[in-house]
This record gives C-alpha cells, structure tokens and sequence, in this order.
C-alpha cells in the first residue's frame, strides 16, 4: 500500500459522498418524476446539480474498479464506508441538521470497523490472472514476501489451489 | 403482508449487489493491477480490457439490476427501512460471498470490521 493506493481508497469515499449529496440536492429541485410522465428525466439530467452528480458518480465507478484491481473486496469495502461518517459530519456542520445521539453512535462504530481493517493486510487472495509486476504469486518462483509465503504455503496445506492463473 | 413484499425485496437487493459486487472484484483482479497495466499499455488498454470482461458486464448487469429494486422496494416500503436494511445486510453478505467465491481470508479482524461498519450503517440511516 502506497500513498497513491490511499489516495485512490480516499477518492472513492469522498466521489461516493459528494455524488450522491448533489444527486440528491438536485433531484429535490427538480421534483418527483413519474413513470407517466418520463420527459422529467432528462429535466433532471439538465440540472446542474444532476449532471456534477453523476460525473462524480462516474468517477466513483472508477476509483472503485481501480481499488479492486489491486485490493480485496473486503478491504475495500469497510475502507470505504468512512463515506457515511463523512455525509453525517457534512450534514452536521455545513448544513447544521440535527445529528441524534444514535446517529453519532453509528459514527463511532462505523469509524472503528474502518481502523479494525485498515490495521490488515489490503490483499489476501491469490486467484491473479495477470499478476502484473508481482512475481510472489507465481508458483515457479520462491515467494519473495513473507506473510504472501505463508499464505501460499497455508492455503498448500489445506489443499488448496496456490499462485495458480485463473 | 406489506412487510413480506418489503422484506422480499430488501433480500433481492442485497442478492443482486452482493453477486455484483463479487463479479466486479473477480472481474478487477483478472484485469489486473490498474495502475501497472496502464504505465504499461495505457489508458485506453486497461478500458478495453476491463469493459470486454465478461464478469465485467455481468457484475454491472447485477448492480443495475439492484438499483431498479431498490427503487421499487422505496415505492412499497419505508425509506428509513429499506436503505439502511440493504446497506448493512450487503456489508454482511459481501463478506460471506468474498471468502466463498473469492477465496479471500476473511479473518477476525475483517469480520469484526464488517459487523461494526454494518451496525453504524443501520444506526446511520435509521
């Protein structure tokens, strides 16, 4: 994990966040729309706040998709939800709602799932079709990582496929 | 008997985006590396590669069909249930899903990290 990586993880936190926060700031200026009256929807796209919406949505996907490539989904996703404490302060101190005390309780513990995470490995799996610059989880090769050795060496022991392409 | 369609389709949202979820990360880690991939064949390689990914198609295919749940679940049942129920139970699911079909180690600690966020996710939103 280098800065670049955390930058990445940040950036699909805070694309989530911000998107959906204009979405729906958007989609409240325009109104409901109605599966009778469908002509609604592209009022909606050509609200300003509607369009910055879903180009930060789009740059969510992609963040997201590059995290994946490189970390577990069970990294990424609890890494991630730091999105919902980061909604709730935005709500809290730029728009000055009422936050209640159960709310701030699932701050907390949605900040400690995060730091329970973060404190682990971001990659555990060995399934690489292309392990692209990463010679440990070739089978030819000496595991040139330690705990990436020992996870080989431990899944071989369970009789599990290792550093196999799929 | 409300609460039955609502539930329904709580449990169809969360089916559809934790399948979507799984496909996508599958898709991601046959691609490979994003980042390496693109300093070596560039930007237009890594989007070629990743969009003509069958697992690609099918997890979005999945997540889109989630969303249209989603939105139907929000016209039968109360908003203040369904999205905090279909966020925190994906949480849970994914976790489920990624150590069956993505051999991920999903350790103590991951899944102490899965529950706490699932938890803060429901208090959040209820």
């Amino acid at each position: 994990m280098n800065i670049r990586k955390y930058l990445v993880l940040a950036g699909v936190t805070v694309f989530a966040a911000a998107g959906d926060s204009m979405l729906s700031h958007g989609m409240k200026q325009t109104g409901s729309i109605s599966l009778n009256h469908l002509q609604g929807v592209i009022f909606a796209i050509l609200n300003p706040w509607v369009g910055v919406g879903i180009l930060l949505l789009l740059a969510f996907f992609a963040t997201y998709m590059t995290a994946l490539s490189w970390a577990d989904l069970t990294y990424v996703l609890p890494a991630t939800s730091l999105g919902y404490v980061l909604l709730a302060l935005v709500a809290r101190f730029l728009l000055h709602e009422h936050v209640s005390p159960l709310r701030w309780l699932g701050i907390a513990l949605i900040t400690g799932g995060v730091g329970f995470v973060a404190g682990g490995p971001a990659l555990t799996e060995h399934h690489h079709a292309k392990p692209v610059g990463e010679p440990c989880g070739v089978a030819t090769s000496p595991p040139c990582d330690s705990a990436q050795g020992m996870l080989l060496a431990k899944d071989a022991r369970n009789g599990a496929p290792s550093g196999v392409d799929v | 008997m409300k609460a039955v369609y609502t539930w329904s389709a709580i449990l169809v949202i969360v089916f559809a985006s934790v399948v979507g979820d799984v496909l996508l990360a599958h898709a991601m880690k046959q691609v490979g590396d994003v980042g390496a991939l693109r300093r070596r064949a560039g930007l237009v390689a890594v989007i070629r590669r990743t969009l003509g990914n069958p697992n690609f198609l099918f997890g979005v295919t999945a997540m889109a069909v989630a969303f249209f749940s989603l939105l139907f679940a929000l016209s039968w049942g109360d908003v203040s249930l369904v999205a905090p129920a279909a966020a925190s139970l994906t949480f849970i699911g994914n976790a489920v899903a990624a150590k069956i079909f993505l051999h991920e180690r999903v350790d103590r600690r991951r899944w102490i990290a899965a529950t706490l966020v699932a938890a803060g996710v429901a208090l959040l939103a209820g």
